[in-house]
């Protein structure tokens, strides 16, 4: 088993990046981020190679656009604050305009998956961003049978349509819910 | 031709095994499409007690969360607390003293022989014998009574703190420990003769409920089932953690991939537990059992972590995303008998229903950790 070599093999197979995280920190070894499009490309990688499957689930990333804006305007307003300083008694500072506020990129859904080796240590995430309003990504059940429920566990909890997959209706939730609680914007 | 030949092909029936069953240890269904007393298809139904322990976590703080962990495995509640403070523990870069670790272990091992006590006896009186239940309560007993000193709870333990553990042990602890490692040393024999080599359990488990090692890998699979399947896969061996290293054990493996097989691993996964808590108990060094300064108001570091522990059923897995708060911003639980469950549609394809009660009780199901 041989970490490097997955790793080659699944940025060819058009993951859009793939690093390796420190496994004693993170408790991973390898983190493939990839577009749904290439996800059956990176998991048929993966299934090749003998990994099995350890769970299916989703992150809801609500506010991430927002906050990232945010963070980019304090830095910004702190830099011009520096340089104000810099510059203080030599001229008067000539305030920064504030910068054009555009509509903000819609937020994302995140589907992670996670396989592990029977032989050697190396656990593999699979990450695949798709945005809040249109969550569609290919089912990986026909590879992993074993990716069924947890497919459907996280179409339960998120709403995450899973294309192409041959029973998506609530596993553990009711079987006429049609809520789904780890939304952020969720309300009972 | 008569018309009642031409139709007994095809004809099949449905049958709803639980949610109330007695088989099923808890509430779960099985929708089971029979064709006679052959199974056709069998779809379990899960939820019945889905309590949605992942959104609670998103809404208390880290510590908060500590008692749902005992909630959900209630046979070994001990391992799916320490899956949780390594993950946190992890993320926040909290180091643990020696000695705390050697109690969790210690705990731990005894709690994982408690839960193969309590699955044997429900497995055998699955099969129709109803006395070797009563002998292992006897047994357990003795588990429970040890670990109510120490950790204060009989079943839903909350030990485990982040940085330790909130209790040490005592002398009475440790003589009782070993007074019940000899106890079971000298039971096993008895077990063996009563059940094992019993011809009617034989004949219930040889060479039933296959469950090949290709299957365990596409679902995923962990624990006693894919070491019944020549797997030779065991977290704490695997990626070790705690203290396990240090600790010399053998990972019991068997090829049969029959019930057989999976009982086999459990039996002999009693007799390791003990070697480790024997030797955890001479190692053992003194010292604190809390590490210091563990902050109050606890913010692990921005990220994503994971952690596994083998628990009595398999690798239980947590995965948290924090966004650097008080709170998790995501925490998945991974839980074994889901994955091991998930297979169980398969493997029962064809088989008849009492095997298939059979193959349902080797794979020790516990429905709270199912449903979460």
């Amino acid at each position: 088993m041989n970490c490097g070599a997955i790793k080659q093999k699944l940025s060819a197979s058009g993951a859009e990046s793939v690093s390796e995280t420190d496994y004693a920190r993170k408790g991973f070894a390898l983190d493939v981020q990839v577009a749904p499009e290439h996800l059956v490309a990176a998991v048929s990688v993966l299934d090749a190679e003998g990994f099995f499957i350890e769970a299916v689930t989703g992150v809801d990333w609500l506010g991430e656009q927002a906050a990232l804006r945010k963070e980019a305007e304090a830095k910004a307003a702190a830099e011009a604050k520096a340089k104000a300083e810099a510059a203080a008694g030599e001229e008067a500072p000539a305030v920064a305009p504030p910068a054009e506020q555009g509509e903000l990129p819609e937020d994302a859904l995140e589907a992670v998956y996670d396989f592990n080796h029977y032989e050697g240590l190396c656990r593999v995430t699979i990450r695949t961003r798709m945005v809040r309003s249109k969550p569609e990504v290919p089912t990986i059940s026909q590879i992993y049978p074993g990716a069924n429920w947890h497919e459907r566990e996280t179409h339960d909890f998120f709403g995450i349509i899973f294309v192409g997959h041959p029973y998506l209706v609530p596993l553990l939730l009711p079987e006429d819910a049609d809520y789904h609680p780890l939304l952020k914007d969720f309300r009972p | 031709m008569s018309a009642f030949a031409e139709s007994e092909a095809k004809e099949t029936f449905v049958l709803n095994l639980g949610p109330q069953h007695p088989a099923t240890h808890g509430v779960l269904r099985v929708k089971l499409t029979m064709d006679g007393e052959y199974i056709v298809e069998a779809e379990p139904v899960l939820g019945y007690i889905h309590r949605m322990h992942e959104k609670m976590g998103e809404n208390r703080t880290w510590a908060q969360f500590l008692p749902n962990t005992g909630r959900m495995d209630y046979l070994h509640a001990l391992a799916f607390n320490h899956g949780y403070v390594s993950v946190v523990e992890r993320a926040a870069g909290i180091e643990v003293p020696e000695r705390a670790e050697y109690l969790r272990v210690i705990t731990s091992e005894l709690n994982r022989v408690s839960s193969h006590l309590l699955w044997f006896g429900a497995f055998i009186l699955d099969l129709g014998g109803f006395s070797p239940l009563l002998y292992v309560f006897d047994d357990r007993e003795h588990i429970l009574d040890l670990l109510e000193s120490v950790t204060g709870s009989r079943l839903t333990y909350c030990y485990f703190r982040f940085g330790g553990v909130y209790n040490d042990i005592d002398g009475d602890f440790v003589a009782g420990a070993r007074a019940f490692i000899k106890r079971l040393r000298g039971r096993m024999p008895m077990y063996h003769n009563l059940v094992t080599k019993n011809i009617i359990l034989m004949k219930r488990l040889q060479e039933v409920g296959p469950i090949s090692a290709e299957m365990c890998r596409k679902y995923g699979a962990t624990g006693p089932v894919c070491r019944g399947s020549g797997i030779n896969f065991d977290v704490r061996k695997h990626e070790p953690y705690s203290i396990y290293p240090e600790m010399d054990f053998d990972v019991p493996v068997y090829e049969q991939c029959d019930s057989m097989a999976r009982y086999m691993v459990r039996m002999d996964e009693i007799e390791q537990s003990l070697r480790i808590v024997e030797q955890a108990l001479d190692k053992m060094p003194e010292g604190p059992v809390m590490a210091e300064k563990v902050p109050k108001v606890l913010k692990p570091t921005k990220g994503d972590y994971y952690h596994a522990v083998e628990t009595a059923r398999g690798s239980f897995g947590v995965r948290v995303v924090s966004d650097g708060s008080n709170t998790p911003y995501r925490l998945k639980l991974r839980s074994p008998t889901y994955s091991n469950l998930s297979l169980y549609g398969e493997a029962c394809r064809g088989m008849l229903l009492p095997d298939a009660l059979a193959l349902m009780g080797s794979l020790d199901l516990v429905i709270p950790e199912i449903d979460r």
